[in-house]
């Protein structure tokens, strides 16, 4: 089987409020690209969280996307282009998007050019379902999805971030339509 | 033990005359955890506590749900150590369906995704959160000890710390069904065998792993000859240690009965039926931590705590099973001299050593035509009950439940491996606090010495909550009535 082109990577845990906001929209994203016909573009991973083998799933590729909800997200996601980290920062079992693909270029792969998208959530509290803020920022992050799957470009998806690499940029559904 | 112990738990000062310094969250450890140090005006440390700051209540989360939802409902408890908690689950729940032994494809099948967790934990642990420590110093230059730092300096031991938790990673994936939220153990054996195509692709890599697995065993021993008297003494104390032991005293992660021993090495307790843990195990509530302080009864809480995971299981089996790692055994025994080694920094060696064990183990497991078994389960007389215990990657797991007749758990009782490590944790930091803090201005580096004593337990403090911009490391220094004075706070 050959390498899909992208690598949507997300994480979260679906039984933590809105932690579940990346597995959720993984699912969803998922059935829709059958639907659209586009599932072979893409390789979807799911995950608790970020680890150094995740490093290997970007290998080769032509565009990675990391999906997580954020705690301190500004309202309602953010979208942004990041580059390896310069300076390792001490870490957690858990690793940044930006610490993987340091650990990537640590072991001699070069990186693709990679997005996070970090959707705001509000609770994270063990057996709470989405909040309904979470649901509403859910609503329009998966509208961003849809544009970003349909136009798989390095230079579509800068357009849609907008901002510098690392730099924060805040969106609405209207901007993603 | 009992008069060096608990020493610094509580203050012997006034409250009012000493300042606190926080470490909040301890970085590199699971979840959230939190050391308090309050000095006194001429820095002396008067007490040390290691605190769990977050209450999960995941076992009033299990309670009303179907009891064979429960395997994949635990894996949410923890983002680094799911497969143990499916495993322990479903071991407890194989009791419930009646299934009091497994075929051999199943049990065989379950060892396998056992094995490869145990591989890529403690990959995980040595390369990523530990290595930065040991290879650059506790007080090195913070943005350097983590795993990009090692992959800067010593690139093929990153390299092979990566490829070792992708096999391993490989290995639960195709035993449990998928990478995450696995499916493979269920209530009475397993619901898939390994095709012959996916046990080849295994075996291709297999040999290469038991040579690096055995390369770091290497690392670590020359990490402890290289500085004898940091590695031995470093946060050393003594304790009972507790773990599993297979049948013929042998070290085994998946199965077996419970062996305690005291500090000294003599045996407490054997062949004790881990159904009947409540009666050997008792634990006590400390107001200022949200986690349980285990011991075993018949010594009460002050003498009875012990350690488990790779130091205690080590010491406490007769043997391994697999030729390299038993090698490796003998030496690690005979580093004691005659006496169990104590010291939290030995975790690292044994833990190597415990890798090397379960990458021949996964050896000797692909070569066995049962993985490819049709036979995957059974069930008999139901019960209402059930213990399910392993030795996870940090220690003795431990699930029991109840289930009533409309097959809904009515009760969840959960002793995790970082509880039973609670006491030797504050132990630990206590020691290192008293050598290395006592009288000192403190800074970054020193702080980190506490951490690197925590690190060695490998503790899983909470779940898998880890939304982006969470987990910074923070150090605050307050006064006596809890005023920040200062705060320190990394980026990431």
């Amino acid at each position: 089987m050959s390498l899909a082109p992208v690598v949507i990577l997300a994480c979260g845990n679906p039984s933590r409020g809105d932690d579940a906001l990346g597995p959720m929209l993984l699912d969803r994203l998922q059935d829709w690209l059958a639907c659209e016909g586009l599932s072979t573009g893409f390789e979807l991973i799911g995950d608790f969280q970020w680890q150094v083998e995740h490093a290997l799933d970007l290998a080769g590729r032509r565009l990675a996307l990391f999906l997580d909800a954020g705690q301190r997200t500004p309202a309602p996601w953010v979208l942004r282009q990041v580059l390896a980290l310069a300076t390792p920062t001490p870490s957690t079992h858990a690793l940044s998007p930006e610490a993987v693909l340091a650990v990537l270029a640590r072991i001699g792969q070069p990186a693709p050019p990679t997005f996070v998208l970090g959707v705001a959530g509000e609770r994270f509290e063990l057996g709470e379902g989405l909040s309904a803020a979470a649901s509403r920022h859910a609503e329009g992050a998966f509208a961003l999805l849809q544009a970003l799957c349909r136009t798989p470009r390095v230079d579509a998806w800068q357009a849609l971030a907008t901002g510098e690499p690392g730099g924060f940029v805040r969106w609405s559904a209207r901007d993603a339509q | 033990m009992a008069s060096e112990a608990f020493a610094l738990e509580t203050a012997a000062a006034e409250a009012g005359t000493l300042r606190r310094v926080a470490i909040d969250p301890v970085s590199r450890v699971e979840g959230h955890g939190k050391v308090t140090l309050l000095l006194d005006a001429n820095d002396e440390v008067q007490q040390v506590r290691l605190h769990i700051v977050e209450f999960r209540g995941f076992e009033k989360f299990i309670q009303g749900r179907p009891y064979w939802e429960v395997p994949v409902m635990v894996q949410r408890l923890c983002g680094i150590c799911p497969v143990s908690h499916h495993l322990a689950a479903a071991k407890a729940l194989d009791h419930v369906v009646g299934a009091e032994k497994l075929p051999a494809s199943a049990e065989k099948l379950r060892r396998l995704m056992h094995y490869g967790q145990i591989l890529q934990s403690h990959a995980l642990h040595f390369f990523h959160l530990s290595s930065p420590d040991l290879l650059f110093g506790f007080a090195s230059d913070a943005g350097r000890r983590n795993i990009v730092g090692v992959a800067a300096a010593y690139p093929e031991v990153a390299k092979q710390g990566v490829l070792l938790r992708k096999f391993g990673q490989e290995v639960i994936r195709l035993t449990a069904g998928k990478r995450v939220h696995g499916t493979g153990a269920i209530p009475g054996g397993v619901n898939r065998a390994l095709s012959p195509a996916e046990r080849d692709g295994l075996l291709a890599d297999i040999d290469q792993i038991v040579d690096w697995s055995r390369a770091a065993v290497h690392i670590v021993k020359r990490l402890h000859a290289a500085d004898p008297p940091l590695y031995d003494s470093f946060g050393t104390f003594r304790s009972n240690i507790l773990s599993l032991v297979g049948a013929d005293g042998a070290l085994d992660f998946y199965d077996g009965r419970l062996r305690a021993r005291d500090a000294d090495g003599k045996i407490l307790v054997d062949g004790f039926a881990v159904e009947n843990y409540q009666q050997l195990i008792h634990e006590e509530v400390k107001p200022w931590s949200y986690m349980k302080f285990p011991f075993l009864a018949a010594l009460g809480p002050r003498d009875g705590w012990y350690k488990v995971g790779p130091l205690a299981r080590v010491q406490n089996c007769d043997s391994i099973a697999t030729p390299l790692a038993e090698g490796e055994r003998r030496e690690f025994i005979d580093h004691g001299q005659g006496r169990l080694i104590h010291a939290p920094l030995a975790y690292h060696w044994a833990r190597m050593i415990e890798m090397l064990h379960a990458a021949e183990t996964i050896k000797d497991l692909l070569h066995d035509d049962d993985l490819s078994g049709s036979e995957l389960s059974c069930s008999g007389t139901r019960r209402h009950e059930g213990v399910g215990v392993i030795e996870a990657p940090r220690g003795t797991l431990i699930h029991h439940y109840r289930v009533d007749d409309d097959d809904l758990v009515t009760m969840c009782n959960l002793i995790v491996s970082t509880t039973h490590n609670n006491q030797p944790m504050n132990e630990a930091i206590r020691r290192v606090a008293r050598r290395y803090l006592n009288g000192r201005q403190l800074s970054e580096g020193l702080l980190n010495h506490i951490e690197v004593a925590i690190r060695a337990f490998d503790p899983c403090l909470s779940c898998a909550t880890h939304a982006l911009g969470k987990m910074p490391l923070q150090l605050e220094l307050q006064d006596a009535a809890g005023q920040v004075i200062a705060r320190m706070r990394s980026a990431s």
